[in-house]
């Protein structure tokens, strides 16, 4: 067994994580552990935007920014927290920009900006330009910076390290994680004062996702069977634009540019539901029309796709802003989108669920917001909540540049203050129980028929529009197939990379958080934002105004609290486009 | 339809050289590479190893030679190959296992020509100011997404373990011609050392590899004008 000691280990190099790390390189010990190299993360993929009412091309203010937040949410976002995420945006976009981030410029130097789905001026009156962006990779410059800084500030990386389980004490103080370093087959403890999970999202637990294939939700799943409760786990979001059956992204900022969304009969249909901001209507709703149009018969040719029209856009604007996207048509689906209509589908992309946290990025263990010491999360694994029931386009980039920074700096200070906690006993041996029963069985269940049933079941029943019997029956698939996968086995019985068992692991992961996203839909009797009951059809502020918090105790039996949202600014309301 | 897939195999654990093994999979000819890698892995032989995450060409973890030519096996169709599909790993890194190779010597190449901005303060307040044809300059070399798909078809590299390779001067570039940076001459005289620039001898090979379309015989070339000419 491999021993190391960090005053701080963050797990996962994507933008949070990394964003965490640089602020504390230099002044404590930290090491980063992912199950990738940095740069393959997927924070990469990110494209159209990161906001920030900087006010470059037109007037702006953190306040339009922060309501628009809000409201995009569906009134589940906490308010102080979507007000932090709204004021300290301004200066994570310009210390991207310090850090050599390749924004696009206006004419006179600035950073440039652009429209995106549900960012307003003046509190909802149209569209605004709040969207920081580098073409259509916005993303990959970020991660590219963030991985260039930690490069420069001689971050310790540990690449390839699979999270096989996260150390807690007696007391229930966060100690550590226990990885399995893919490249010499070592299972190492590494000790912890201080551990940041932002490990990224679990899309893969749905059929078509933009997700990538690393995104299991491990480190979500195993704070979760170490009793920490996951919140908001039923909203998912459904981007409308992904490449029909592939769920590849093609970003808002297509929309953002002026395209169109069209039905089988060439009609922009978002008009006819969201007059104002027609086709940036926020992602949960524009999803829903697609599923609409699609339902009444006016998809593409009857089918179960639409098309995103940008072949009236100037072709340079398409080769500037939108380059990769369009790509991404031409490759997989052979479609120019210069002279033709590109297919697409919702397809499963964010999740707004995860590991509850304060604004410190602490997590806290209960609606009280009793922290864990020790344990921190920010990014798509955490929960501030800045998206509530609906994110709006670019704020996930925005969270993890906001919510890192904030969790490097109160990490900071914890490592100044805590002394090292004592490992348990035996701190690896469930890491050791679970490798060794995967690795010795033969025969029984495999991993890829498990997971192909979860995700046509949670694609068919838990996706864009759910009702009670359609979750009920996953309820039942779902706890089936965690049966199912008590008996599964691996073929590579070898030692170093071992991917096939990695894939193992990272299935009961999914499974986790299918049970939690399956769960939480079926209590939460009303619809919000991303999650929609056909049964249940309207928002009801006075039973659900608050966020759900799942745990599942020693009898495998999972409970909600309901945690009351924090209201500052602005009183729930109807929400129209 | 029906292809086979001829995979060279290795595990260290067990063999002492590596072997090519078939098998046979059903496609569709959208399906890309990577597909039918999991098909096979998923479905036949667990033991099949490579690396890949984002499946659609940009967080830069499968590539691979394809056919004889390095590609990442998330962007090439199978439409695009045969019925009969050579699948091995880079050529010029260490084969960990299968098709998964060691990126260490990858990477120490890349940090070696300092790959992150070089400035001073930033001004009080706002954004340093870049124009438009300013950013234009090295736009270019920002797509590189670390695939290694450059350097390991690149034969200098083949052959000599000096040379730093294609993607480590795509990413110098990437700096050197930011109007934001002050680190060229650092960078500059690293690529004009014995591992630098002038071990490049314009084959092409690495603009041919490179999955993001970068121009990159072209920013080496860039590099080397500027050695010449000074004209940074």
């Amino acid at each position: 067994m491999a021993y190391q000691r960090y005053d701080a280990v963050i797990v996962g190099a994507g933008g949070a994580g990394l964003m965490a790390a640089i602020q504390m390189a230099g002044k404590a010990n930290v090491a980063v552990v992912s199950k990738l190299y940095p740069p393959r993360s997927h924070t990469g993929a990110a494209q159209g935007g990161i906001s920030a009412a900087l006010g470059n091309t037109e007037e702006d203010h953190w306040q339009w920014h922060m309501f628009d937040t809000v409201k995009g949410g569906d009134y589940l976002v906490d308010q102080d927290a979507a007000e932090v995420l709204a004021r300290e945006a301004i200066d994570a976009v310009l210390e991207l920009e310090h850090m050599g981030l390749p924004f696009n410029r206006t004419p006179d130097g600035r950073i440039d900006q652009r429209r995106f789905g549900g960012h307003s001026r003046n509190f909802g009156e149209g569209p605004v330009r709040r969207a920081c962006y580098a073409a259509d990779r916005t993303g990959h410059m970020i991660i590219q910076t963030l991985y260039q800084q930690g490069i420069k500030h001689d971050v310790n990386f540990l690449n390839e390290h699979h999270l096989l389980d996260i150390i807690f004490t007696e007391d229930g103080e966060c100690a550590g994680v226990i990885t399995y370093e893919l490249k010499t087959g070592e299972i190492h403890t590494i000790h912890a004062k201080t551990v940041l999970i932002a490990s990224g999202g679990y899309g893969r637990v749905f059929k078509i996702t933009s997700n990538a294939l690393a995104g299991t939700g491990d480190g979500i799943a195993l704070a979760y069977r170490h009793g920490i409760p996951l919140m908001d786990m039923e909203f998912y979001q459904f981007h409308p634009t992904g490449l029909y059956k592939l769920g590849i992204l093609v970003s808002e900022a297509a929309r953002g540019e002026g395209g169109i969304v069209r039905n089988g009969t060439g009609e922009a249909f978002a008009a006819r539901y969201a007059p104002t901001m027609k086709d940036l209507a926020p992602r949960d709703m524009m999803s829903r029309f697609i599923y609409q149009e699609v339902k009444e018969g006016r998809g593409i040719d009857g089918k179960d796709y639409v098309l995103l029209d940008v072949s009236h856009l100037p072709p340079e604007v398409i080769d500037e802003k939108l380059p990769d996207v369009t790509d991404f048509a031409r490759v997989y689906l052979g479609v120019e989108p210069k002279k033709e209509g590109i297919p697409i589908q919702p397809t499963a992309h964010y999740a707004m669920g995860g590991l509850p946290t304060n604004v410190q990025a602490q997590v806290i263990r209960n609606a009280a917001g009793e922290t864990v010491p020790g344990f921190y999360s920010a990014g798509e694994a955490a929960c501030v909540s800045v998206h509530g029931a609906n994110r709006l386009g670019t704020n996930s980039l925005v969270d993890l540049v906001v919510f890192g920074r904030r969790a490097g700096k109160q990490m900071l200070e914890e490592i100044q203050e805590r002394d090292f906690p004592v490992l348990p006993e035996n701190p690896d041996a469930y890491a050791k129980d679970s490798l060794s029963s995967l690795l010795g069985r033969e025969g029984g269940e495999r991993v890829a028929d498990i997971r192909k049933t979860m995700q046509e079941v949670m694609m068919d029943k838990v996706s864009v529009v759910r009702d009670q019997q359609g979750l009920e029956e996953a309820r039942q698939s779902i706890a089936e197939l965690q049966e199912a996968y008590r008996h599964v086995s691996v073929q590579d019985k070898g030692r170093i990379y071992n991917t096939d068992l990695t894939e193992a692991l990272e299935l009961g992961c999914m499974l986790d958080c299918a049970e939690t996203i399956v769960y939480g839909s079926l209590e939460r009797t009303e619809s919000r934002g991303a999650h929609y009951r056909e049964d249940f059809q309207t928002r009801d502020d006075v039973n659900w105004l608050a966020h759900s918090m799942i745990s599942r105790d020693a009898d495998n039996t999972l409970s909600l609290e309901k945690k009351p949202i924090v209201i500052t600014m602005f009183e729930p309301k109807e929400r129209k486009y | 339809m029906e292809v086979t897939l001829r995979i060279k195999r290795f595990n260290p654990e067990q063999d002492q050289k590596p072997h090519f093994e078939e098998y046979k999979v059903e496609v569709e000819g959208t399906d890309r590479v990577l597909d039918a890698l999991n098909q096979v892995k998923w479905y036949q032989d667990g033991t099949l190893t490579y690396r890949r995450s984002c499946a659609h060409g940009i967080c830069g973890s499968d590539a691979m030679r394809i056919n004889g030519r390095n590609r990442l096996a998330c962007k090439i169709l199978m439409r695009d190959l045969g019925k009969r599909i050579t699948l091995e790993p880079l050529i010029g890194f260490k084969v960990e296992k299968d098709l998964l190779v060691d990126m260490e010597a990858f990477f120490d190449a890349y940090k070696s020509v300092k790959p992150y901005l070089i400035a001073g303060d930033a001004p009080g307040g706002g954004e340093r100011r870049q124009s438009p044809a300013q950013r234009a300059a090295f736009d270019d070399t920002t797509k590189c997404i670390l695939c290694a798909a450059c350097t390991t078809s690149c034969p200098v590299t083949w052959v000599t373990g000096e040379f730093v390779g294609p993607a480590a001067i795509v990413n110098a570039h990437r700096f050197i011609f930011d109007s934001r940076d002050e680190g060229a001459t650092q960078r500059l005289q690293i690529l004009n050392g014995g591992s630098g620039v002038w071990r490049c001898r314009t084959i092409f090979n690495c603009t041919d590899a490179c999955p993001r379309d970068i121009k990159v015989t072209e920013a080496i070339e860039q590099v080397k004008r500027t050695l010449l000419f000074d004209q940074v």
